[in-house]
Parts: C-alpha cells; structure tokens; sequence
C-alpha cells in the first residue's frame, strides 16, 4: 500500500509538472482571419490588421513574447487615433483667439473646428462633448483659458479618444487573452485532450492513489506529524505551494493572456457541457470543482468515523459540482443567463450590477424568478436558515468558498491564528467589507435607477471597480485560496467575506445554534482550538463550560471531532440559556465568576 | 513629632506549581482580590496543559497550542510568575527557600506540586533511554530518547501506559507492552471493557503482553538493550516507558512540620496542619473520605475545583471542597472512554450491572446498581459520548436504573447524525432483565 502511495505521489508531481511546462509549451502565429475572428469593429479591425502586418504569418516562440508584441500593437493603434483626433497646441490657441473677451463659446469650437471636414468634425464633436460645459464663462485672462483648455483636451486625449477610437484597457485585456487563445499553435492547441489527460486527469489519479491506502489506517483522528509536516506547518513546501497559488490567482485576475494553454485544454469540456469554447472563468471552475471532489474524498476518508463530517462533504461537493459548475453552464446551452442558484448577495458582489439585472430582466419569466430567487435568499434564507440551524447551513455545508476550504484547505485549518488580537483585527475587517459592499451595491443601483455615476461624493464606477479588484478578486482569491498554506484555510471567510458577516450578524443575536460544553470534562488540552479553522480559542469557552456562541463559527464541526474527551457538541435548540453563564460541573457551591 | 505611618502591606499568596490547580486557584484569588499573587514553577515558564503533552510528541500541537491563556495574560492580571524550584518550607518564618537561593516570603502558602512518576527500584532503572512520562522534561527526554529507535518497552498498563504507546506509534516505533494484569487495566475497569480495550489495542500493532512483569532492564555502555520478564524472556529495545502510576510530588516537605502521608494531609477546606499553609490536585492526601472517591486523586478537573475552593476560602468564604459524584475520561487510541458514578472493576454484594456491546466491538455501556433498591451508582461508556449533566443530576437525585435506561436517549451527547443504539441497549435490557419495566 505504501508502494501505491508513492506511486500516486509521483504521477501527480508528474501531472503538475507538465501542467506547468504547458503553460509555456505553444507557438503564437497572427493571421488577419484570427484578429477578424476577434474584434467586432470593422474599423478597428482594418487599422489593427495593417498595423500588425509587421508579426503576421510568423511564428514567436514564446507567450511573454506574443503578449508584449500585442501590446506594442495595442499601444501603436491608440497613438495613431491620438495623432488623428488629439486636440494639438496649436487648436488650443486658436480656440483662445476665437474667444472674444475670453469668453468660452461653442462658436469658437465651431469656427476652430470645421464640421466640413472627417477628422476635424470629430474633433468638433469630442470637443463639444467633454468641453462645451465651458461655454459661457468668462476668464480673467488668456492664459487662464488656456490652461483650462489644456486640460480638457488632456482629458480628450486619455479617455475619450482611446475608448472611442481605439482600445482602453478593458479592450485591450480581454483582447489580448481571446487574440493569444485563439493565435496558439502547438501540442496543447492540437491535442487538447490529451494535455488534460497527462496534466488534471494524471494529478487527479495520482491523488486519489495517494489517498486511498488511507482507508487501511484504522478510522478515527490521525493528526499524526502534522506540525511536522513541511506541507502544513508553514515551511518550504508549504510557503511554495502558497506562492504557486497567489500566482495563479494573479495570473487568473490580472493577466489572463499568459495562461490561454490552460484554457485550451478545457475547451472540448465546456463545449461538451455547454456548447462554447471555455472561458478563463470555465477553467478556474473545473480545476476549483475537481479539488473539491478529489479533496472530499480525502476528507471523507479521513474523518470516516463521524457521519456528521461525511455528510457535510457530501453537500459542499454536491453543491460545488451542480450547483456552481453544471447547472449554470447547462443554463447557457439552453440559451438562458449564467446563474448560480446558491450564490448569495454580498458573497455575490455583481449581484446587482447594471449588466446581471439587465440580463435577468430580459430574459422573461425565468430571468425573473432568478431575480426574486436571489433576492429570496437574501432576506429571507439567511435569517431564515441561521436562526435554525446556525450559519454553518450555507458555511460549510452549501459555499463554493466553504466547499473548497473544508476540503482543499482542510491540511491547513491548523494554521488560523487565535491570538486575541487577530479576533480584534477579524471584527473590524470582515464588518468594514461588509458596510464597503453595501454601500458599493447602494451606489450602483442608485446609478442604475438615475443614470448618475456620481452618489454622495463617489463615482459608483469607480467604487465596484475598486471592488471587484480589490476584495472580488485580490481578497476572496488571491488571499482567499493563496494563503491557505500561510494563515489557514478560511483567511477570506473570517476576514473578508460580507455574507459570512451577515451570517454571522443573524447567529451571533438570533439564532437556535450553539457549540455545548460537557460540564466538567475537558482538560484543556487545546485540540478544539488549534483545529478551529476560523480561530476561535474554543478551548476558552469548553474550560469554563460556557456555550460557544460566536459570530464566525462555520459549524464545520471539527472541534467536536478532535475532543479527545467528548466535550463539543454542536446543537440546536430552544434560545433560551443559549447565552447561559458558565455551568462547569464542579465543586458545590462554587460558582465560576468572570 | 510626625507619626510615621506604615501602610497595610497587601497579603502575599504564594502558590508552589504552575498546573491545573496553581494556576485555578491564581486565577480565582485574582478575580475576588488584589492579593499579591506569586506562581512558582521550575518545569516552565508559563502555565500548559499537560494533558497534551502527548499530542505535541506526536505532532498534533506545538507547545504553544498547549498554553490555555496567552503569555500576556499574566502580567494583565497581575499574577506573577517565577521560574524557580522550591527547597524548603519553613512555616515558622512563613518563608520558602529556592533553589536559585533566594528566599519568598508569603501570607498564605498553596502546595500544588503535582505527582511524580512511580519507580519500584527495578534493576537497571535509571539506565539511558529508560524514562517516565509525566512532565515536560518528561517529553524533551522523550524526544531524545526516542530518536531513530526502532523498538520500546512500555511497562505499567495504565492511561500514561497506553498514551505512551500511542505516542510512540506516531514515530512508527514498535511498541511491546507488559501489563501485569489480565487484561489491559483491568484492576480499574470490568473484565468486558478491559477485554474491549485490550483487543483494541492490539488492532493497532502494539505486542500487549498481559499478565507478563518486569525483572530487570538490561543495558550496554549505560544505554538501555533489553528487559528480562520475570517469565524469562528477553526482549530487545532501545527504549523503556516506566508507566507503573504516580504518586504525589512532596519530598522537599520533609522536616517541614506540614504533616504528609501519601500525600500532603488536608482537611476539607484543604488545609494543612500548619495555619496559612494550603495544598491541592494531585499531592493532597484527604483525612476525611468523601464517597465512591479515593483520598488520593490525580485527576485534571479535582485539582481544578480545589484550586477553585481554595481561592473562595482564602478570600475570605470559606468553601468546603465537595466534588459532587466521581466522573472521568479517556481516549484510548480511537475509543473514548466516559464514566460516571461508581463502576467497579468487579461487582460488590449488593450490586447489579447490565453490560451492552456494539457489533463493532468499539463501543459498549456498562450500567451498575444497587439489587437493594435499584439505584443507579454509575455507568462506564465506550465510543458513545454522554452528557456529564444528565449523569450528574440522576446520581445526585438517586434516579432508579429503570429510569435511567428508559431516558438514556437524552443522556446522548454524540454529534448530529450519528448512529444511535438506545434502542438496541434497551431491548436487550428488557431481554436479559425481565423483572424490571422500562
């Protein structure tokens, strides 16, 4: 069995390891049927294809190299809009001269600007629209005019021409990954199947070989080595994998181009599920749903003796592979929206984002029921459902996040940090994203409803981008999963996710849930609190027989699994005691005080 | 003239032990006064959990995850810690004398010294490589002791015992275990569970060698190479447990005046013979019995309630120490193990039990009461977890067997989900004992 061990060892090293060399491992080649293929403005394409003459038809070895030639490409066409539409110094000062007394007028515009003329009438209409608000003011001086002329045709020249003409970086970020997908050439392009077979399918045989043989260990807790381990206790193995993961959460986030390999490989998946070549978003899906899988199995195996853990594995990889993988993808195949029916607002940031509701809006009566399902689970699920069974019911039993926690993160619970200091720190952070959600979805309705883009003193645009990029992204993924080897598995659960603060709002004041002590029989040996994954000192409580009622408890249920002394139980009942004073089972007469 | 004018100096407890007890009654005496408190300890510098000592041999926790209150927990709270070991007490100078030289001079004196391993003078005792397991030099020497060893003698079947071979097990280091008795602990337990425990044992590879004794450890070069078992047979080893119990830590008493026993003698406010001078957990000898408990007791959750009586009485309420009904616990390998009341290793006159045992051979409950009047006096279980407050409030309420059985269901403690057997466990009550109706 060792020997099978092993073995499993080796082919998912071997797996990984091709996974990686693939990243690298294709020719780019640009031909103007591929750029038509990718761009829906003709114009555009036209200029693209004759400034890009210079790479087409040739082979470049390297994806560093293919992105940065798109690059310059993107950055050449953009100069060359800049050129023919950006406002010279010399039109400025015409634009002064035409402005008697140093009145802006739209007179001056036009007499600077000849409407007779293509490129000059452009001119007119940028000008117009980002500097006809001036029109009517006086100045004191030239100068002072000129200095404000300035700085509109500034504006000009950095937003408007670039995103009307030419590529912003929205543009240019989705255009480089569909250009660089589509310009691949190679072994992954051309046997995609087999690069998923010798890359996900070998590190996902190999570690379901290595996990096995665990069957043959008696059941019950094996924490053996753990802080031994180099894998689990914050050493090289450990830290390697955690800079592994934040890189390709960076790389997933920041710079798709680089990793179009990957999303080749998945593309005959998701055109067997849901018609279409896989999306970055497809692929980080599928690998997210086969950790969860495989990294369930393991966890069922390795808690086998507890029905109440396999059962909870059971549900997040249910929910995880129906859920949030097939049922949405299913739901594109027959031509309706992209919906994950067990996603909930804040934990689902985009929920009400202009572009969500509009699709849900415009696809009748099933986009509705989505509406009000999502809406549902917001207000009436949570509480609902917490007051019940406790957060737990959506924590560890139903969320992707959770799901992949409990069962990937699950070798790194014992890494959360119980220090009183990081409860404080927990409190204030998970709460402060949960008022920056609010407010940054209050925003964006008020600008769906108004059309305003400013709310109080705030660009609501701005806000969800600062959103999405900062917590959406660099929180809930790159700290979210990449830390799990540094600071445990639920970083993004106890810090940073709003629903989790919501949850927890609605467990910590109203709710049946609570983790019971067993009167006097725990010795404080600290098991519970080193296996907490969120970083409650559970020991705190169970030693003075006091009720665990906290905010963020998840209710994975693992400190009653590792009691040595059988004195957690996670329970709901009727609220009254929850909050009961400490009822240690000791000597008469004496009360435990605080 | 000016009166010079001398303040009351604050009261100075000082407690010798940083265990369980210490460091309750510390804690306590610091939440009902502003006493100067001071914990003396040579073994470390903060208060752990030393239950879990094991757990950190076999990497479960670091020593850091054994500590119950963070290191600033004790300056916050004014408890001062000194890392020193205690020589002598003089109790007419009401002052202690420290290894280090200094002398501490207290008000009231706590004695909290724990236990020491038990050591019966067997030949070759002291060798390198044969060690006890008590404390945390305990498990430094263990670590050093144990390095790349392939085969351990465990002597004394006990819970330290059976810690000892699960810890060495972790290391993948083959375990033969001599146990005197019949069957693994059985001078405590009924024949069924120790039977139960035994064969759970040997699941797990250990050679648990029943009825077998220790002559003599046989060493080369000072270092441990094999015991000799009074039946003769040599088994070769690098390392030997000395496990054979533990008894109370008070030789540095002796010529104290404080009067000791077995352990150090207190009455049931836990005072000594000498005025101010107090003692608890595991060194403390009783001189008045208290029922179904013996007058020694090493438990973790006495030493913890004494040390809570203790600090009421030094505060001015004096609290008699009265513990309530007997309880424990244990983990053997992969069984836990809950008592309640009294459950003896063989059945007294007056006495009747019922024994139930899953399929699985991993769990099983064994009741016991009085033939006299029915009343329930204990229950042993094993794999099945058990609310200690149920138990507690039908012992203390002298609750027949019959209604114990008939609410066993509420007495369950085991995580949602789990497979329950009060049904099983009923009817092959009602089965075996027909005269009684639940």
């Amino acid at each position: 069995m060792k020997a099978v061990k092993t073995f499993g060892l080796i082919l998912f090293v071997a797996g990984f390891f091709i996974f990686n060399i693939s990243f690298f491992w294709s020719s780019y080649e640009l031909t103007p049927a591929i750029i038509k293929s990718q761009f829906s403005n003709s114009d555009k394409t036209e200029l693209f294809i004759k400034q890009s003459e210079a790479i087409q038809n040739q082979l470049i070895k390297s994806n560093f190299e293919f992105v940065s030639k798109l690059d310059e490409l993107f950055a050449s066409v953009n100069h060359y809009y800049l050129k023919l539409y950006g406002v010279t110094e010399k039109e400025i000062d015409a634009l002064v001269k035409h402005s008697a007394d140093n009145i802006f007028s739209i007179a001056a515009i036009d007499l600077t600007f000849s409407v007779d003329h293509n490129i000059t009438k452009q001119k007119n209409k940028l000008f117009k629209d980002y500097g006809g608000w001036l029109a009517g003011q006086q100045f004191s001086s030239a100068e002072e005019l000129k200095t404000q002329l300035l700085s509109v045709s500034g504006k000009l020249n950095e937003y408007a021409i670039v995103s009307q003409f030419g590529f912003d970086r929205y543009a240019v970020r989705d255009l480089k990954y569909s250009l660089t997908k589509a310009s691949a050439l190679g072994p992954v392009k051309s046997n995609p199947l087999l690069f998923l077979l010798v890359t996900i399918g070998l590190s996902v045989l190999g570690s379901l070989l290595y996990i096995f043989p665990k069957l043959q260990l008696p059941s019950g807790i094996k924490n053996n080595g753990i802080f031994f381990n180099v894998m689990k206790n914050v050493q090289w193995l450990g830290i390697l994998t955690g800079t592994w993961l934040i890189a390709f959460y960076v790389i997933l986030y920041f710079y798709p181009e680089y990793m179009t390999n990957w999303v080749l490989m998945v593309d005959p998946v998701s055109e067997l599920i849901s018609g279409n070549e896989a999306s970055r978003f497809f692929l980080y899906g599928f690998i997210y749903t086969l950790c969860i899988l495989v990294m369930g199995v393991r966890m069922i195996i390795h808690y086998r003796h507890s029905k109440y853990q396999i059962l909870r594995t059971y549900s997040v990889m249910f929910f995880q592979t129906a859920f949030a993988f097939l049922i949405p993808e299913i739901l594109i195949r027959l031509n309706q929206p992209y919906f994950d029916f067990k996603n909930i607002w804040p934990l689902d940031y985009s929920f009400f984002f202009d572009n969500r509701l509009d699709t849900l809006l415009a696809n009748g009566g099933v986009g509705i029921f989505m509406l009000v399902w999502g809406i549902a689970l917001i207000i009436i699920a949570v509480p609902v459902l917490v007051y019940f069974f406790g957060k737990r019911w959506y924590c560890s039993w139903v969320c992707g996040c959770g799901g992949l926690a409990e069962t990937l993160g699950d070798p790194y619970r014992q890494l959360s940090n119980k220090t009183l200091k990081f409860w404080k720190v927990e409190r204030w952070m998970i709460h402060a994203v949960l008022v920056f959600a609010v407010v940054m979805t209050g925003g964006v309705l008020y600008t769906y409803f108004t059309d305003a883009s400013w709310f109080l003193f705030f660009d609501t645009y701005k806000l969800r981008e600062i959103y999405g990029a900062f917590i959406g992204a660099g929180f809930a993924g790159v700290v979210g999963t990449g830390f799990y080897p540094l600071m445990g598995n639920r970083t993004w659960c106890r810090f940073g996710c709003p629903l989790a603060a919501y949850l927890g709002i609605v467990q910590r004041f109203k709710s049946r849930f609570r983790i019971t002590t067993n009167g006097g029989q725990c010795i404080s040996c600290g098991n519970c609190s080193t296996y907490c994954e969120m970083g409650i000192d559970v020991r705190w409580y169970a030693q003075r027989g006091q009720n665990i009622v906290r905010s963020s408890c998840v209710g994975c249920g693992v400190c009653s699994s590792v009691c040595p002394r059988g004195v957690l139980n996670l329970e709901v009942k009727g609220e009254a005691g929850r909050f009961g004073t400490p009822i240690l089972i000791g000597n008469n007469h004496v009360k435990i005080m605080d | 003239m000016i009166e010079s004018v001398s303040l009351p100096r604050m009261t100075h407890v000082v407690i010798i032990g940083n265990g369980i007890s210490g460091i309750t009654a510390a804690r306590n005496i610091r939440k009902q006064s502003d006493y100067k408190i001071t914990v003396i300890s040579s073994e470390t510098e903060y208060f752990f959990s030393r239950t879990a000592i094991m757990y950190i041999y076999m990497g479960h926790m670091k020593y850091e995850h054994t500590k119950p209150y963070e290191d600033w927990f004790w300056k916050k709270n004014k408890i001062d810690l000194l890392r020193d070991h205690v020589m002598k007490v003089n109790v007419q100078k009401k002052s202690l004398t420290l290894q280090s030289g200094e002398t501490v001079s207290y008000d009231k004196l706590i004695i909290a010294t724990g236990s020491k391993s038990n050591k019966f003078g067997w030949p070759g005792q002291d060798l390198q490589g044969v060690q006890s397991l008590y404390g945390y030099p305990d498990l430094e020497l263990m670590e050093k002791n144990t390095k790349g060893i392939k085969h351990a003698v465990i002597v004394g079947g006990g819970l330290i015992g059976i810690e000892m071979a699960e810890m060495l097990l972790s290391r993948k280091i083959e375990v033969t275990f001599l146990v005197r008795e019949k069957e693994f602990w059985d001078n405590v337990l009924p024949k069924q569970e120790a039977s139960l425990i035994s064969r759970h044992v040997r699941s797990h590879h250990v050679d648990l060698k029943l009825t077998t004794e220790l002559k003599k450890i046989k060493g080369d070069g000072g270092r441990v190479t094999s015991i000799e078992t009074r039946a003769g047979e040599t088994i070769e080893c690098q390392f030997v447990g000395l496990t054979a119990g533990v008894s109370p830590n008070i030789e540095f008493l002796n010529d104290s005046g404080i009067e000791t026993k077995r352990g150090v003698l207190v009455n049931e406010y836990l005072e000594t013979n000498v005025s101010d001078v107090f003692a608890l957990g595991d060194c403390v000898e009783r001189t008045y019995e208290l029922p179904g408990r013996r007058t020694v007791e090493q438990v973790w959750y006495t030493g913890r309630m004494m040390g809570e009586v203790v600090a009421q009485t030094i505060c001015g309420a004096k609290t008699k120490y009265e513990p309530g009904p007997w309880f424990n616990s244990a983990k053997f390998f992969d069984v836990e193990y809950q008592t309640y009341g009294h459950v003896g290793n063989t059945l007294k006159e007056n006495e009747s039990d019922f024994y139930w045992e899953h399929s699985s051979g991993l769990k099983c409950v064994h009741l016991v009461w009085d033939k006299t009047n029915d009343q329930f006096m204990g229950i042993n279980t094993f794999g099945i977890r058990m609310r200690h407050e149920c138990f507690d409030r039908w012992l203390r309420e002298k609750r027949s067997i019959d209604f114990v059985m008939s609410h066993l269901a509420e007495a369950n403690f085991d995580p949602e989900f789990f497979d329950r057997h009060e049904a099983e466990i009923q009817a092959k009550f009602r089965e075996q004992l027909v005269s009684h109706s639940i």
